[in-house]
């Protein structure tokens, strides 16, 4: 419940985070203006699908909110054939450099293989862990390391 | 004893070797272009030297009372500087009190000396020779008043930092009969920029922080450097093209090189004790299996394969055996095996959960991290998971690197971040086995420090 409900307070900040990438994949110029995300884009993914699934402390097993999230990514993965995605497994900081790595590479991992069984080509998607290097959320409260338990799907 | 009266005062083995320490400094092409040369000092007033067993002192007393040690200034300018370096060295080591005193004329006053409560008193000048400089040394036992050390070094002026050095070890190596550890270098990871986003740069620096250097241009996240204890060589673990993977770097002609092609992520890297081959984790799936891999030819084996997470694998210094991590257990704690593989034997059973082992190179301790309660720890333990103490403690302390003589560790301490992650700092900081002396680097915003062989 408490995943739950960081989750969702969550949503906003994620959103304000990845407006650097969506720009690259909003086509420029007066002439097709748009009123959303450009479909099959990194902003459509996140606005319609979500990007990222959380994880409990030391875990990699996909809650059920998490395997919620990832039935929407696949249903938009599914709409999207062409597009080909790269997950980003990352962790807290309460955990050492080394083990962290492998840590967030399990939790990519998670996420691809259940999407796989969702039937998403694994030839689509690959997998990478930025161990504890990359925080999504940069305080040390139990509601920012929840945060930063994470596997993030980016559009490639 | 008239023969022994000319003998050099230090054996020729020693001297070649610190000769060597000069000659292979060459450091991408921006290196010593001379070699050092040591020549040894007869003394004058003093018959013979002493041996050096006699002037040990152990560690364990230099804890709780460092020796004292006069130290006058060699001279003005540059003489003084090296005075500093040395002085600095001792001092920041824990283990001697540096005590300034104006040069004496020949042979020191032992008496005034002795009644400042002085045990070891250095005499000497510096002499500048054009683009050379020669620093005459000698170290003196307080106690019976005789010569244990004459010395003079000549190298290329700019390198004045590593006769400092080299000095300093001399007199670490004189007093406490253990070989010194200040003519060494420390590679690292450079941070900077926000704590969500850092900017990584591998980089090194002497190993009292001075002339530090970046080595890589940080476009790409780069980790854990590795020295070769063989030689100058690092392997570090870069996110290069999106592909986190195991490289080496060599020191002497700037060239890297990728350390096997495998399909998972390859990191944790390290060196065997004799250099010629590195152990590595590479992810498999939901983890991580440990692999070595023969520097000679790249041909790789396979020495875990539990499913679970393996990694940070460490030799012990005979190369026999293997620490790691693995959370094969449940969650991760610190396990040894033979190097060859096989079973595997849980070592911690503290309190949380361990990672990062290093094995000393003495062979008697594993350092570590231990993180219960949300902080972290630094410790030691023996090898057989005994008489674990805890050395620091921090928001995060990780990391551990020995010096060469497995003396003191060079760790990395970073506080929390705080709302908004100002309050986010980390850095290089070293502490003495027993647990005292700990003292921050200058480098700046750092992490993953790595402590090179003597004298590289």
């Amino acid at each position: 419940m408490k995943l739950k409900l960081l989750g969702a307070a969550g949503m906003a900040l994620f959103l304000a985070a990845c407006s650097d990438h969506a720009d690259k994949n909003v086509n420029t110029g007066a002439a097709t203006q748009q009123v959303g995300p450009a479909p099959g884009s990194e902003a459509d993914l996140v606005a319609t699908a979500g990007d990222r699934v959380l994880f409990a402390l030391n875990q990699s097993t996909l809650s059920s909110d998490a395997k919620a999230e990832l039935d929407k990514q696949a249903a938009w993965l599914a709409k999207y054939p062409q597009v080909h995605v790269q997950i980003a497994g990352n962790c807290d900081d309460r955990g050492t450099e080394e083990y962290n790595i492998a840590l967030g590479e399990r939790r990519a991992n998670a996420a691809h293989d259940y999407l796989v069984a969702k039937g998403v080509d694994a030839s689509r998607m690959t997998t990478i862990s930025y161990g504890k290097d990359r925080p999504t959320a940069v305080g040390d409260d139990e509601a920012s390391w929840a945060q930063n338990r994470n596997a993030i799907t980016a559009v490639q | 004893m008239t023969s022994r009266s000319v003998k050099p005062l230090i054996p020729d083995e020693d001297a070649a070797r610190l000769a060597a320490a000069f000659s292979r400094r060459g450091f991408m092409g921006a290196g010593v272009a001379g070699g050092l040369m040591a020549t040894p000092l007869f003394t004058a007033g003093a018959a013979h030297a002493q041996a050096a067993g006699e002037a040990e002192i152990t560690v364990d007393q230099a804890r709780t009372a460092p020796i004292p040690i006069v130290l006058p200034s060699l001279g003005s300018g540059v003489a003084q500087q090296v005075t500093d370096v040395i002085s600095a060295d001792l001092g920041n080591c824990g283990l001697f009190r540096p005590i300034s005193a104006s040069m004496p004329q020949g042979t020191p006053d032992f008496a005034s000396y002795k009644s400042m409560g002085a045990r070891a008193a250095v005499t000497g000048k510096v002499v500048e020779q054009g683009s050379s400089l020669r620093v005459e040394f000698r170290l003196w036992d307080v106690l019976v008043g005789k010569q244990i050390q004459g010395t003079a070094y000549t190298a290329a002026a700019q390198d004045w930092r590593r006769i400092a050095h080299v000095i300093a070890d001399v007199i670490y190596n004189r007093m406490l009969g253990e070989q010194g550890y200040f003519n060494t270098r420390i590679a690292y990871i450079a941070r900077s920029g926000p704590r969500a986003h850092q900017t990584t740069r591998l980089a090194i620096m002497d190993q009292d922080g001075a002339d530090s250097r970046y080595l890589t241009s940080g476009q790409w996240l780069t980790l854990t450097p590795r020295f070769n204890p063989a030689n100058s060589e690092l392997a570090f673990m870069s996110y290069a093209n999106y592909r986190p993977r195991v490289y080496l770097f060599n020191l002497n002609t700037g060239q890297q090189r990728l350390l096997g092609d495998f399909s998972g992520i390859s990191f944790a890297p390290r060196f065997a004790p004799d250099g010629r081959s590195v152990i590595l984790s590479v992810t498999r799936g939901g983890g991580s299996d440990i692999y070595l891999v023969d520097l000679a030819n790249m041909s790789r084996r396979q020495l875990t394969a539990s499913g679970a997470i393996d990694t940070s694998p460490s030799f012990s210094p005979d190369g026999s055996q293997i620490v790691f991590n693995s959370d094969r257990g449940g969650s991760p704690q610190l396990y040894i095996m033979s190097a060859s593989g096989g079973d595997a034997k849980r070592i911690s059973y503290g309190h949380g959960q361990y990672g990062s082992p290093v094995w000393s190179p003495r062979g008697d301790l594993i350092a570590f991290s231990r993180i219960a309660n949300g902080s972290f720890s630094l410790g030691v333990m023996a090898p057989d998971g005994t008489g674990e103490r805890i050395l620091t403690q921090g928001f995060t302390v990780e990391s551990p690197a020995f010096c060469p003589n497995g003396r003191v560790l060079a760790f990395c301490r970073q506080s929390a971040a705080g709302s908004g992650g100002a309050g986010f700092a980390t850095g290089i900081s070293t502490i003495d086995i027993t647990g005292f002396h700990e003292r921050a680097l200058p480098a700046g915003s750092a992490s993953d420090p790595t402590w090179s062989p003597l004298n590289k």
